[in-house]
């Protein structure tokens, strides 16, 4: 068995790094299926509202991603930009 | 050397996109990885560097295919006769004209005819920009280089606008709801381009990832079915997204103005 080197170890980490990163999605798939789930009820209380009810689901299921779009930022940067040289 | 287990299973992937994808910095680019950032050419003028990548040129393609378009759409209304029924080009022009006019207009309410041509030109830029990916380019806003201005142009407008309307109040709200407050509001204001880049950013990265994944690792298996994740990446997520960043954009510039 060859040794690791540092270098190797730094590699090794960060991908495992990236991967706990990615937990970071866990939180907007409830918050977003939160906002689907309201606003399909909305929808069967009031069908006449559906186009603005869609708009304002759409508007707060992309406020809610931007947390995990900050874990996968987070991920892409340990995975291809390598801060750790 | 790390010559063991990891250095052979380099070895064994490396016309996979897997070695493009665990060993890819700016200088040692393979052609294989197609979802990264690639450089096509450089030249030096003085000590600067300045390099050509596959970001330029996508924009380059998308901004030439808009400046066709508006062309010969202007071309068309000019000449076409009042009487006749509009053509295809005419009726398609008129329904994202109507469409952008009616969705600023519901958010802006009176302020609408001053944002209007931004937000109308935000929208087609960012639309053609997300799926250009259908069309085998890497799509211009997988790059943070790119939705980085586009948030900071979001930024001025609002600072700008919010000084304009509000004079003095525009910088005391900052203090307004207790004094203590204000370096929490101050990162709420510098967080607001950062998250609509960020956000743009984010999204269609993933989805070029996911698509350079899919067409890299599982090549042999990659034949019709990876179009149905076209849609949902690009069209869909490229729909969803264009359409976010503009009605982010308008609500944050009504949150200072008012309606």
């Amino acid at each position: 068995m060859n040794q690791v080197t540092g270098q190797d170890f730094i590699n090794a980490m960060s991908a495992v790094g990236a991967g706990i990163a990615m937990i970071a999605g866990v939180g907007p798939g409830i918050g977003q299926g939160y906002a689907a789930g309201a606003a399909a009820a909305a929808v069967g209380r009031n069908p006449g509202a559906k186009s603005d009810i869609t708009s304002t689901m759409l508007l707060g299921q992309a406020v809610a991603e931007t947390t995990g779009l900050y874990g996968f930022a987070v991920a892409i940067i340990l995975m291809f930009v390598k801060p750790f040289k | 050397m790390g010559n063991g287990i990891v250095g052979a299973s380099f070895h064994f992937m490396n016309t996979s996109a897997f070695a493009t994808l665990l060993e890819t910095t700016s200088d040692e680019q393979e052609s294989s990885g197609s979802f990264m950032i690639q450089l096509l050419k450089e030249f030096k003028i003085g000590n600067t560097t300045l390099h050509i990548t596959t970001t330029h040129v996508c924009l380059a393609i998308v901004t030439i295919v808009l400046m066709i378009f508006a062309l010969v759409v202007n071309h068309k209304v000019k000449t076409t006769n009042e009487d006749e029924p509009p053509g295809v080009l005419l009726n398609i022009a008129e329904i994202i004209v109507e469409a952008v006019d009616n969705m600023v207009q519901g958010i802006m309410g009176t302020n609408a005819n001053k944002f209007v041509n931004y937000i109308g030109t935000l929208f087609m830029f960012v639309l053609l920009c997300n799926i250009s990916g259908l069309f085998g380019l890497r799509p211009p806003t997988a790059d943070y280089g790119i939705t980085l201005p586009l948030g900071v142009i979001t930024f001025c407008l609002i600072q700008y606008n919010g000084m304009k309307v509000n004079k003095v109040n525009h910088f005391t709200d900052l203090f307004k709801p207790i004094w203590f407050l204000f370096p929490i509001n101050l990162i709420g204001e510098f967080a607001v381009p950062l998250s609509l880049s960020l956000r743009l950013f984010g999204n269609v990265m993933s989805g070029t990832v996911l698509m350079g994944l899919i067409y890299g690792l599982l090549r042999p298996f990659s034949v019709a079915w990876p179009s149905v994740l076209h849609i949902y990446f690009d069209i869909f997520s490229g729909c969803i997204q264009a359409y976010v960043i503009c009605m982010l954009t308008m609500v944050y510039i009504t949150d200072k103005i008012g309606d």
